[in-house]
């Protein structure tokens, strides 16, 4: 029951998480901003638009945006609620969340390249190489945690005993998810959501040539993967044991709304890094887990 | 306990991070960084009798690494003028590998050595040896000659750092001459840098090989 209310939850306040994060970019430049609810509005709007395609694309092109909601959605059966195992759950489950992100990107990836637009190839490539490098880090995130907790699965791995002392190594983990999660859904200081320079442009830039349910479906699957770093990043830090079931949704709640506004926080405070440093940002992100790894190995 | 294992996971993402930096004046922060946590060290490894021994030691280590050092590191790099950017050898990424690989080994290496039980607490021996090696990186990685002196004194950091369990009730003058003896040759070595940057206009190693008479 409460592992579908996450999935139910998830799919109903993705939209919002977006707003929030827009809403204290706002606040914090001193301007009114966007309502929460944008991200919905825009949705709704977009749903009932025509779609418009290029004469030279394929079928990859409508296709592209489908496969990857499709598999970000599924990715969303694996995760977890507060204290609550997922609806699917299996030894290795963390594997198969990680190539269904992967085979998310890699849909838009094929679909901005079957545009024929050398720009879109631009943004493609971009993303493909900032994505491969994440990739690693990733799955050392989730190793770290398979070492710490002795579970192979993402519903025993992300369940913190809340007895007991918290070693300062397993605190490294939600620190590297949340560049991981800056750094997958094309935020400050990787990619600038808004910006439409071609010269910075990763994420924005593969997606210009949908238009309609199919932008729509782009907007609403990149809503839900940023629901799912955040729900990850939250999840280390929400004790599953001793505490009642409302309140472990009501410490998960409030952990995703923390993430979200320190997103909103890292944006408005942090100016956008030359294409070239962000290997480096992820080399020292995936030292540290690294380290927090060979740490929770040898205790 | 807990405190004396963050204490030492802190000293590893130190090391790590004098791997990462890329700034000069940065790298002169994170080894008054490292200074201060090697001046916990003896007080959280003391016996609870032996506390009051150890805190002159503390005491010590904190202002010679921890303000002293790192103060005429940032005083020879504002005077010396020179371009405020580490420039490696080894690529910072590369260097980073390095530094987690010298950690895995000095965790296989103290499953290795016979240490007498108890003698080493748990993560002292790898933080020790991790700080020794990233010391040793940075010496032969890095082009300035002042991102060498800070590596000789990571290095140091680390020796002391193994030496720390060692140190009995008797032992503390030894450390103490250890100290003043760093305190010299980095003193003879902020006066060295100085002279080589005003006598080359310039304080990177590599260009020595091409001196000529």
């Amino acid at each position: 029951m409460h592992a579908a209310l996450h999935l139910l939850l998830a799919l109903a306040l993705a939209p919002l998480v977006p707003g929030i994060v827009n809403r204290v970019k706002a606040r914090v430049g001193g301007r009114a901003g966007k309502p929460l609810l944008q991200t919905y509005f825009d949705l709704a709007k977009l749903v009932r638009k025509g779609v418009v395609i290029s004469e030279t694309a394929s079928w990859v092109v409508w296709a592209g945006p489908i496969v990857s909601l499709a598999a970000v959605a599924c990715g969303l059966l694996l995760l977890p609620g507060p204290g609550t195992p997922a609806p699917v759950a299996f030894g290795g489950d963390f594997l198969l969340l990680a190539y269904l992100l992967g085979l998310s990107r890699l849909a838009l990836v094929l679909a901005a390249l079957d545009t024929g637009s050398s720009f879109e190839g631009m943004g493609a490539s971009r993303e493909a190489v900032f994505s491969a490098l994440a990739e690693p880090v990733l799955f050392l995130c989730f190793l770290s945690l398979c070492a710490g907790s002795g579970g192979l699965s993402l519903s025993t791995m992300l369940a913190l005993p809340s007895p007991g002392p918290v070693t300062a190594e397993r605190l490294f983990v939600p620190v590297i998810l949340f560049v991981l999660l800056l750094v997958e859904n094309c935020r400050i200081p990787v990619d600038d959501p808004n910006t439409h320079l071609e010269l910075t442009m990763i994420h924005e830039v593969m997606v210009l040539d949908h238009s309609g349910p199919d932008l729509a479906a782009v907007v609403y699957g990149a809503a839900l993967k940023l629901w799912i770093f955040c729900a990850l990043t939250a999840l280390t830090l929400t004790p599953a044991s001793g505490l009642s079931p409302l309140a472990a949704w009501g410490v998960f709640g409030g952990l995703m709304l923390v993430v979200a506004v320190a997103v909103g926080l890292v944006e408005s405070a942090m100016a956008r890094l030359r294409l070239l440093r962000v290997p480096r940002l992820l080399g020292w992100a995936g030292a540290l887990v690294a380290l927090s790894l060979v740490l929770s190995v040898w205790r | 306990m807990e405190l004396y294992q963050s204490v030492m996971v802190a000293l590893l993402c130190v090391n790590l991070a004098l791997l990462a930096v890329t700034r000069l004046r940065t790298l002169t922060r994170i080894t008054a960084v490292q200074g201060a946590l090697l001046a916990l060290v003896p007080l959280l490894s003391a016996t609870p009798g032996a506390a009051g021994h150890m805190l002159p030691l503390s005491l010590a280590v904190l202002a010679i690494k921890g303000i002293g050092f790192p103060w005429l590191l940032a005083r020879t790099l504002s005077r010396l003028e020179v371009n405020p950017v580490v420039e490696p050898y080894l690529g910072f990424n590369l260097s980073l590998l390095a530094g987690v690989s010298g950690l895995l080994f000095s965790l296989w290496l103290e499953t290795r050595l016979p240490f007498p039980p108890g003698l080493f607490p748990p993560l002292l021996f790898p933080a020790a040896l991790t700080t020794i090696f990233t010391g040793l990186t940075l010496v032969v990685a890095r082009q300035k000659a002042l991102t060498q002196v800070i590596g000789y004194l990571a290095a140091e950091n680390g020796i002391f750092l193994l030496g720390t369990p060692l140190s009995g009730q008797g032992s503390v003058w030894l450390e103490l001459s250890v100290l003043l003896d760093v305190f010299v040759a980095v003193f003879v070595m902020g006066i060295a840098i100085h002279h080589i940057s005003k006598t080359f206009d310039s304080i990177d190693v590599g260009r020595f090989c091409t001196l000529r008479d």
